[in-house]
C-alpha cells in the first residue's frame, strides 16, 4: 500500500518536473547547454522626408507575421512625434505624427528577429478574390492569357508556375507584351501577375521583404509572390517561377500599398539597414516568456542579481551531491562518516579543485588527527575537545595557507574554504572509530568518504549539468523523484554481495 | 552481479536496504526506540517483566558525580561500565580485577592496567557523549560483570561470549552466539573481530562461525571447534527473547543475553537494528524464516508459545 504511494509521488514529481523542463526547452526555447547563441538580426528602417508648413503623419508598414522568424523586440525613434502602431488591411502600420515640425526629418523603426522554424504562416484562408475591373484592350490579353495558362496546368501552382514562365519568356507573345508595357518595377510586374491570378479567381498578393544575411546598408526590398492553394501560402519566385522563398526571407508587409505614406512631407526616402548579432539563447528564450505571459511555469534564475545567480549556479549542485551520496550509500553501500560530509567536501573542492583539494583534505585531517590523539591524553570533556579539535583545524588551514604562500603555490590558500566544523567532527568521529574499531576500519571509512566526495565532485562539477539545472530548476523534483524511489529500494547493497558472498556460493 | 543478487534473493538473504525499510520502519515505531536505546531504561522494564538482568551498581548521570564512581564500586573485584546509549558495544569496560600492590589500578578484561583517573576519564565521556548514537549527554552505567560460564571456555579467548536472539514480532527467528577472539579486544562483537556461530534453534546446539564475513571451523585463537556446543538453558533463552516484544514493543528485535556462571541467562541489552551478520553465521538467509513467521502469527500467542513454536520450526533437518 505505502509503496504504490511513493511510485505514485515519485511518478507526479517526475512528470510534472519533466513536463515543465520540457515545455521550457521546446516551447519557450531555453537552451540545453550553455553558450548557445543564435543569430538575432536587426533590420532599422529610417523615414527620411522634407517637413512641410503643416502637421505631418507618416505611416509605415513594418512585419506582422513573419514566417521562420521571432521578433524579439522593436523600438522607434523619432524625438518630438507621438507613436502608435495599428493593423490595416497589410498588416501592422507604424504611424507617428506631429503638428508641426522644421526642416530635414528623420524617423526610425527598428526590429530584431531571431530564426524559429516554428513560427509559421498563421493567416487566415482568404476569400476568392473579387473579379478585377480591367479595361479594354488588356482586358482581352488578360482572358486569352488565363485561358491558355489554364489549359496547360494541373492546380494552381503548377497555374503560377505556367503564368510566370509566359510573363518572363525573353520573346514574350505581343499579349504579355502588352501587360507588361507598364511594369517598370519589380513590385508591379508582381502585381500584373496577382491581377491576372485574381482574373483566375486564385487568391494572391505581393509580398515584401529582405533576404536577411550579415550586414547590409541600404538593404534592398524583395518582391515576391504569395499565392493561396485553398491549404495554405505558397510563395514564388516571379522571375523564375520557382516555388520557394529565398534564404532567411524576413516578409516586412504584404500587399500593393506603398511601404510609407507621408502626410504633410515631400522626398520620402526610406532606406533600410541589417545587423546580425549574436545572442545569448537564455536571453532570447526570456524574452519569450515575457511575451507569452508564461512568467509562472517559466520563472527563471537569470532574472536574479547576478551575485545571487552565482550563489544559486553552487546551490542547485547539491541536490545532485545529495543524489551521488544517496546512491552511494544505499544502493552501493560504501561507508562514510556523517551524511553530508561527502557532500560539502566536494563543494570545497569545487573551488580547490580535485588534486589539490584531495592532498590538502588528506594532510589537514591526517594533521587533525595528530593532534586528535594528543589532546586524548589530556583527557578532555567532550564538548571542550571538539571546540579544541576545531580551533587546531582553524589554525592548520591557516598555517597551510601561510606555507603554500611561501612557497608560491597559490593554490594552498584555498584551503580556506573547506568547512571547518565538519573537518573538525570527521576528525573526531575517525579518531573515536581508529581507538573503537582500530585503525582498519577508520581508514576505510575515511576513504570512503573521500571517495564519496570525489564522486560527488564530479557529477557537480559537470558543467553542462550546471547549466541544466540552473536553467530548468524543475529537474530537482525529479532528483527527488529518485531520491524518494531510493528510499524505498529494498534490494542488496553492491558491498552486501561481497558481504554475503559465503552465503551465495553454497 | 545481477546473477549474485539473484542467487542471495533465492538463499533469502536479507539486506541493509530491506532490513531498514520493511521491517524496522514498518514494525519498530520510533517512540519505542529509548526503551531499547537507553539501557538504563531496557533494564527496568526488563526486571519489571521478570527477566534476569545484570545487578545495577549504580548510574552516573553528571560529570560532578564522576567522583562518586569510587564510592559506587566500592571494593567489588569486578565490574562493567558501559554507556547507556552506546552501540555496537562501544564505550564498555570490563573491569576484572584490581591491581595487589597500587589499590587504585584496576586489571581490564584484556589483561591491562588502568589508573583510577584513566578510568574517571573514560566515564566522562561516557557522560560527555562520546558514545552515544545521538552524540547528546549520556549516563554511564557500572554493573555486574557476568562471570564466565564454562561451556564457552575453549571457544572464546577473554571476555564473555553473548547470545544473539533476532525475534520476529515476538517469535525468534534465528541465533548465533559472538565469541570474543584476540582481535575483537575480548568485545563480543562481529565487526569488532569477534567470532560469530550459528545456533540450531531447535536444539541450542552451536553451527559453524563466521569471523570477518568469511566462515571459520575453528576459533583463531584457541583452535577449537566452533561448532557443537550445547547452550545450556536453551528454551529459556528462546522464551525470554521472545519475551522482548511485550517488552520493548518492537516487532523486529535483537535481544542479546550471557550466561553466568552462577546466575543463568541473563538479559544484556536488546537492540532495534539488529545486524545481518547473523546470517552469515547461520548460513542461511532471515527472509524464509520470517514469511513462515508470518504464516503462524498469531497475536494471542503467549511467549512461552511462541519460543515453542519457533523451536519446532526452525530446528535444523538432520
Amino acid at each position: 500500500m505505502k509503496q504504490r504511494y511513493v511510485y505514485v509521488l515519485a511518478a507526479l514529481l517526475a512528470v510534472i518536473g519533466l513536463s515543465v523542463f520540457l515545455y521550457k526547452w521546446q516551447v519557450l526555447g531555453f537552451p540545453l547547454s550553455e553558450d548557445q547563441e543564435k543569430p538575432v538580426w536587426t533590420v532599422e528602417s529610417a523615414v527620411h522626408f522634407d517637413s512641410g508648413p503643416g502637421s505631418i503623419k507618416v505611416q509605415l508598414h513594418i512585419p506582422t507575421l513573419t514566417p521562420g522568424f521571432r521578433m524579439l523586440n522593436e523600438n522607434s525613434v523619432s524625438r518630438g512625434y507621438g507613436f502608435s502602431i495599428n493593423y490595416g488591411s497589410g498588416g501592422r502600420e507604424a504611424q507617428w505624427a506631429i503638428r508641426r515640425a522644421d526642416g530635414e526629418q528623420t524617423i526610425y523603426y527598428r526590429i530584431s528577429v531571431y530564426e524559429d522554424d516554428t513560427v509559421d504562416e498563421s493567416d487566415t484562408t482568404p476569400p476568392f478574390p473579387p473579379l478585377p475591373v480591367i479595361n479594354e484592350p488588356l482586358k482581352t490579353a488578360v482572358d486569352v492569357l488565363v485561358a491558355d495558362v489554364r489549359d496547360q496546368s494541373a492546380d494552381t501552382a503548377s497555374f503560377t508556375t505556367e503564368l510566370l514562365r509566359r510573363l518572363n519568356d525573353p520573346s514574350p507573345d505581343p499579349n504579355v507584351e502588352l501587360l507588361l508595357s507598364e511594369a517598370a518595377s519589380d513590385a508591379e510586374f508582381v502585381d500584373v501577375a496577382r491581377t491576372m491570378l485574381a482574373s483566375a479567381r486564385i487568391p494572391a498578393r505581393t509580398v515584401h521583404g529582405f533576404s536577411l544575411a550579415g550586414r547590409q546598408r541600404n538593404a534592398s526590398l524583395i518582391s515576391w509572390l504569395e499565392v493561396h492553394d485553398g491549404d495554405q501560402w505558397l510563395y514564388f519566385n516571379p522571375a523564375t517561377g520557382e516555388s520557394n522563398l529565398p534564404d532567411r526571407f524576413l516578409v516586412w508587409w504584404r500587399g500593393n500599398e506603398p511601404l510609407v505614406n507621408v502626410e504633410g512631407g515631400s522626398n520620402v526616402e526610406v532606406d533600410f539597414a541589417i545587423q546580425e548579432n549574436h545572442l545569448d539563447a537564455v536571453a532570447i528564450a526570456e524574452t519569450q516568456v515575457s511575451q507569452r505571459g508564461a512568467s509562472a511555469v517559466g520563472v527563471s534564475l537569470y532574472s536574479l542579481p547576478i551575485q545571487t545567480q552565482a550563489v544559486y549556479a553552487v546551490l542547485l549542485m547539491i541536490p545532485i551531491g545529495a543524489l551521488v551520496m544517496v546512491v552511494m550509500r544505499n544502493i552501493v553501500g560504501v561507508d562514510a562518516f556523517g551524511t553530508f560530509m561527502p557532500v560539502l567536501i566536494a563543494l570545497a573542492f569545487r573551488e580547490t579543485k580535485l588534486l589539490w583539494g584531495v592532498v590538502l583534505f588528506t594532510t589537514l585531517v591526517a594533521l587533525g588527527l595528530s593532534i586528535r590523539f594528543l589532546l586524548d591524553r589530556l583527557r578532555l570533556l567532550l564538548v571542550p575537545r571538539l571546540s579544541a579539535v576545531l580551533i587546531v583545524v582553524v589554525i592548520l588551514m591557516m598555517l597551510i595557507s601561510l606555507a603554500s604562500h611561501r612557497m608560491g603555490m597559490e593554490t594552498g590558500l584555498s584551503v580556506a574554504l573547506f568547512p571547518m566544523v565538519i573537518i573538525a567532527m570527521t576528525i573526531e568521529r575517525m579518531s573515536v572509530v581508529w581507538e573503537e574499531r582500530g585503525a582498519i576500519d577508520a581508514m576505510r571509512a575515511g576513504l570512503g568518504s573521500l571517495f564519496v566526495a570525489i564522486a560527488a565532485y564530479i557529477f557537480m562539477g559537470m558543467a553542462w549539468l550546471e547549466h541544466l539545472i540552473f536553467t530548468f530548476p524543475e529537474l530537482l523534483l525529479v532528483i527527488l523523484a529518485l531520491v524518494v524511489l531510493a528510499g524505498r529500494y529494498t534490494g542488496y547493497r553492491l558491498t552486501e554481495l561481497r558481504r554475503f558472498k559465503a552465503l551465495a556460493a553454497k | 552481479m545481477f546473477s549474485a543478487a539473484r542467487q542471495l534473493r533465492e538463499r533469502g538473504v536479507l539486506g541493509l536496504n530491506e532490513r531498514n525499510a520493511d521491517f524496522i520502519m514498518r514494525l519498530n515505531p520510533r517512540r519505542f526506540y529509548p526503551r531499547v536505546d537507553d539501557k538504563a531504561l531496557t533494564k527496568e522494564l526488563a526486571l519489571a517483566a521478570g527477566m534476569a538482568v545484570p545487578d545495577l551498581y549504580g548510574i552516573i548521570e553528571h560529570q560532578v558525580q564522576v567522583r562518586q564512581f569510587t564510592d559506587m564500586v566500592g571494593d567489588l573485584k569486578s565490574f562493567v561500565i558501559k554507556p547507556a546509549q552506546g552501540s555496537g558495544g562501544d564505550g564498555i569496560l570490563v573491569v576484572t580485577g584490581r591491581s595487589e600492590r597500587k589499590r587504585d589500578s584496576f586489571r581490564l578484561s584484556s589483561g591491562t592496567l588502568i589508573s583510577k583517573g584513566e578510568l574517571e576519564h573514560h566515564i566522562s565521556n561516557i557522560v560527555g557523549g562520546q558514545y552515544s548514537l545521538s552524540g547528546n549527554r549520556d549516563k554511564a552505567l557500572i554493573e555486574y560483570c557476568v562471570h564466565f560460564d564454562p561451556t564457552f571456555a575453549e571457544v572464546s579467548y577473554q571476555g564473555v561470549p553473548d547470545i544473539r536472539v533476532v525475534v520476529y514480532r515476538g517469535y525468534p527467528a534465528m541465533a548465533m552466539v559472538r565469541l570474543p577472539t584476540r582481535e575483537s579486544d575480548g568485545k563480543a562483537n562481529l565487526h569488532q573481530g569477534a567470532v560469530g556461530a550459528g545456533v540450531d534453534m531447535g536444539s541450542g546446539v552451536t553451527l559453524g562461525g563466521v569471523l570477518n564475513d568469511e566462515i571459520v571451523e575453528e576459533h583463531p585463537d584457541t583452535g577449537a571447534l566452533v561448532a557443537g556446543v550445547e547452550i545450556p538453558q536453551w528454551e529459556f533463552i528462546l522464551q525470554t527473547s521472545a519475551k522482548g516484544l511485550e517488552v520493548t514493543g518492537l516487532g523486529y528485535l535483537g535481544v542479546d543475553m550471557v550466561i553466568d556462571r552462577d546466575r543463568g541467562p541473563l538479559i544484556l541489552e536488546m537492540n532495534a537494528r539488529p545486524g545481518l551478520n547473523i546470517q552469515i553465521a547461520n548460513g542461511t538467509g532471515l527472509s524464509d524464516r520470517i514469511a513462515r513467521i508470518d504464516e503462524l502469527y498469531d497475536a494471542s500467542a503467549t511467549p512461552e508459545e511462541r519460543a515453542e513454536i519457533s523451536r519446532r520450526e526452525f530446528k535444523l533437518e538432520r
